[in-house]
């Protein structure tokens, strides 16, 4: 039987098992729309502005693990989706976007609502297809979710012009993919895994750096293994966070810009760094040149591209992590005789000291909230049993840094991007894949109002989102590096007029809750996480002096890092000079 | 350092896209690029010459190859190779030098192609070395116009790779 272009399209989503798509409707993609209208199997989540589809289809990725879903028209509806593809690339998230186009007899003739989308994403997609013809279609859809999920993940564009969307053509799903020039590799360098293993029983201050690689493997188990049973500590990236316990011993907790001082002392210190699934970002290693200056390094990456790009490396390891790590193990169990926990005593005993010396921290206030201390309180009466997004800026690395994930997939976080409204639709598609779940928007007020618009959808598919806003008036990271290192020139980073939020939470049919004063945090976080059963804005109005430490200034080594008691000596000689 | 890349990739459109697009956004350099149809009517082949340290030439290897596209990235400049352009060079020598770049032409297996009472049209194909000399003769004489093919390569037989 012939089948339209349209029916094609949703008949071989179903065959990639698709429960839900993430879109907005628009002239070229009527048609399958139409044929989405008395569809019963997938259901289409209307967003109200298609970046805010792509991020909810990227917070469902990475909640779940399978590929996200976006349908889009063309022009307007196709370059809205271009921040949200560019996030999903950086951190490496599957998505497939499918965007109507112009029929093809139109294609270049700059018709109305046309836009090149293949060209403009091609930077930004891990592939991309303009399909012609109809008989390309199936062939292309497979390719695409192929392409999307295997090797290191990302975005995959098809463009599908109108006239594809209505041509017919016979129904044959490709049971394979045949592309010739793309092979992953999953299996790493056996002889490297040897040496590896045997540069693992040499080093005396070893670290592990795990990154977003390793929940995206499903490595945690492999890496909780190697990290207990070798007594080596793990610091994770803000990308891998959680897949590594951090109420374990053995946690470093993040590293890098604003990552804990034992992080960045250790692998300052190190004699050798294990980093897994992640790429050495500019965030992580600081000043390249004095980045773990006498580590050996030993790189296990699915991507070839990421491994020599930033940071030499000793042993360079091609593969799949879990793959790589499971073999890596088994390798370190049969071969190596060592008394792991004697050769660690002396180290781990300095990254304890390490970690008495200088803990995260912040002052705490009964007279102005802190926002670290309401990301605290979450992390207290949540019991850690949340999926947790967020932000970007502030909000975010107090989110990285006060709260404790245990599991992977628990914190959800433009990382490679940095793309501020990420956080909300973002945990919108999460609570769809995950209705009985608590999913928590840590936000600033900057940031929430990028894709506020999407408080409908939320309270439209009744998803019980709950966004904290951590409140000081300002873009604050930005604020903060213009206090630091812009001679105190805060040059529009003060919002000036930020909307009552419990006032627009309520306009859209969602609760709305506010907290001025740091004894009403709890009430507020009690009510609207628990009692309160649909989508909540909590407006915490914070202290806006507060700062994220510790911070390493861009471009500096890691280990030279600012901290909050510095800020207040420097304080105190301003107040000392006024006074003069 | 130079480096010669030859890729074997598919015959679509947006390949060369792809291909030019991942060298301008990552500031990579290309000095000459070519393309032909393979054999196999649904493949190209492409000539790359670009240059940059170690760590760069290995970064573009590496990017080529992570193009779905790109079949077959060989770097060829490690092994031993061929590589050859071609040049059409139009010329327009006084009277009285006319016959010196035909002479000129004939020394360098060149063939002239097309004429005019003032100007000659002379195909040259060779390697840099000999296209960069044949140029150099030609200036004097007064070289009106210059088209080059830009490399193409391929690897030589019997030579352990």
């Amino acid at each position: 039987m012939k089948l339209t272009g349209s029916e094609i399209l949703i008949e071989s989503l179903k065959k990639e098992g698709v429960k839900h798509i993430f879109g907005y409707p628009g002239g070229v993609v009527l048609n399958i729309f139409d044929f989405l209208y008395d569809d019963k199997d997938i259901k289409l989540i209307l967003t109200r502005h298609e970046q805010g589809a792509v991020h909810a289809a990227d917070g469902y990725a990475r909640a779940t693990g399978k590929p996200g879903v976006v349908l889009v028209t063309s022009g307007p509806g196709a370059t809205n989706t271009v921040t949200g593809i560019a996030t999903a690339s950086m951190d490496s998230v599957p998505l497939v976007v499918i965007t109507g186009q112009v029929p093809t007899m139109l294609i270049g003739n700059d018709a109305f609502q046309e836009a090149d989308i293949v060209g403009i994403t091609r930077p930004c997609t891990k592939h991309n297809y303009l399909v012609k013809d109809v008989k390309d279609l199936a062939v292309v859809i497979k390719e695409a979710f192929h392409i999307a999920m295997s090797g290191r993940p990302g975005p995959v564009l098809i463009d599908l012009p109108k006239d594809v969307t209505a041509g017919k053509t016979d129904f044959v799903w490709p049971e394979k993919v045949h592309l010739e020039g793309y092979k992953p590799r999953y299996e790493g360098n056996k002889w490297m895994i040897t040496q590896a293993a045997h540069l693992i029983e040499k080093s005396k201050k070893p670290v592990i750096v795990a990154g977003g690689g390793v929940i995206i493997s499903g490595a945690h188990k492999e890496l909780r293994e190697l990290a207990e049973l070798t007594q080596i500590p793990v610091t994770t990236t803000l990308m891998g966070i959680g897949c590594f316990p951090e109420t374990n011993r053995l946690s470093l907790g993040m590293p890098g810009m604003h990552g804990t001082y034992y992080a960045n002392k250790s692998i300052q210190d190190s004699d050798l760094l294990i980093a897994l699934g992640m790429r050495f970002d500019d965030r992580v290693t600081g000043k390249t040149d004095s980045f773990a200056p006498n580590a050996s390094i030993i790189h296990i990456d699915i991507d070839p591209t990421s491994i020599r790009k930033n940071v030499r490396v000793d042993i360079p390891i091609v593969g799949d992590v879990r793959k790589v790590l499971t073999a890596l193990n088994k390798t370190i169990k049969t071969e190596a005789k060592t008394q792991w926990a004697q050769i660690r005593k002396a180290w781990l005993k300095q990254i304890d000291a390490w970690k008495r010396e200088r803990p995260l921290t912040y002052t705490p206030s009964d007279e102005v909230i802190k926002p670290q201390a309401v990301v605290e309180k979450i992390y207290e009466l949540t019991k850690g049993e949340a999926i947790i997004t967020t932000e970007v800026g502030q909000n975010q690395m107090w989110a990285a840094q006060f709260y404790k994930y245990d599991k992977p997939r628990t914190f959800i976080s433009s990382g490679g991007l940095g793309t501020m409204g990420f956080g909300f639709p973002a945990a919108i598609g999460v609570q769809l894949a995950f209705p009985e779940k608590l999913v928590i928007d840590i936000a600033g007020d900057g940031s929430i109002q990028m894709n506020i618009q999407e408080l409908a959808t939320a309270v439209l598919n009744r998803l019980p989102v709950k966004v904290v806003i951590l409140n000081n008036g300002y873009l604050g990271m930005v604020r903060q590096w213009q206090e630091l290192f812009y001679g105190e020139r805060y040059s529009h980073t003060s919002l000036d007029v930020v909307p009552d939020f419990v006032k627009v939470a309520e306009a859209y049919g969602a609760a709305g809750l506010k907290a001025t004063k740091p004894s009403e945090v709890e009430d507020v976080l009690r009510e609207g996480l628990f009692k309160i059963k649909k989508t909540v804005f909590m407006d915490f109005v914070v202290d806006w002096k507060e700062k994220v430490y510790p911070m390493v200034p861009a471009g500096a080594p890691i280990d030279h890092m600012l901290f909050e008691e510095q800020e207040a000596r420097q304080e105190k000689k301003r107040r000392l000079k006024v006074v003069k | 350092m130079r480096h010669t890349i030859t890729l074997l990739v598919e015959n679509r459109f947006g390949v060369l896209s792809r291909i030019s697009g991942l060298f301008s956004g990552r500031g990579y350099n290309i000095e000459s690029l070519s393309v032909g149809e393979e054999i196999d009517p649904r493949y190209s082949q492409m000539t790359i010459v670009t240059s940059g340290d170690d760590l760069i030439i290995e970064q573009i290897n590496k990017q080529l190859n992570k193009l779905v596209d790109v079949i077959k990235v060989t770097d060829v400049t490690e092994f031993e190779h061929v590589e050859r352009e071609m040049v059409l060079i139009k010329v327009t020598p006084r009277p009285e030098r006319k016959a010196e770049v035909l002479n000129l032409a004939e020394i360098f297996r060149g063939r002239v192609v097309d004429s005019s009472e003032s100007t000659y049209t002379i195909e040259i194909t060779g390697d840099e070395k000999k296209i960069e000399a044949f140029i150099g003769l030609m200036k004097p004489m007064g070289i009106k116009d210059l088209v080059r093919t830009g490399k193409v390569a391929i690897l030589r037989e019997g030579f352990k790779k």
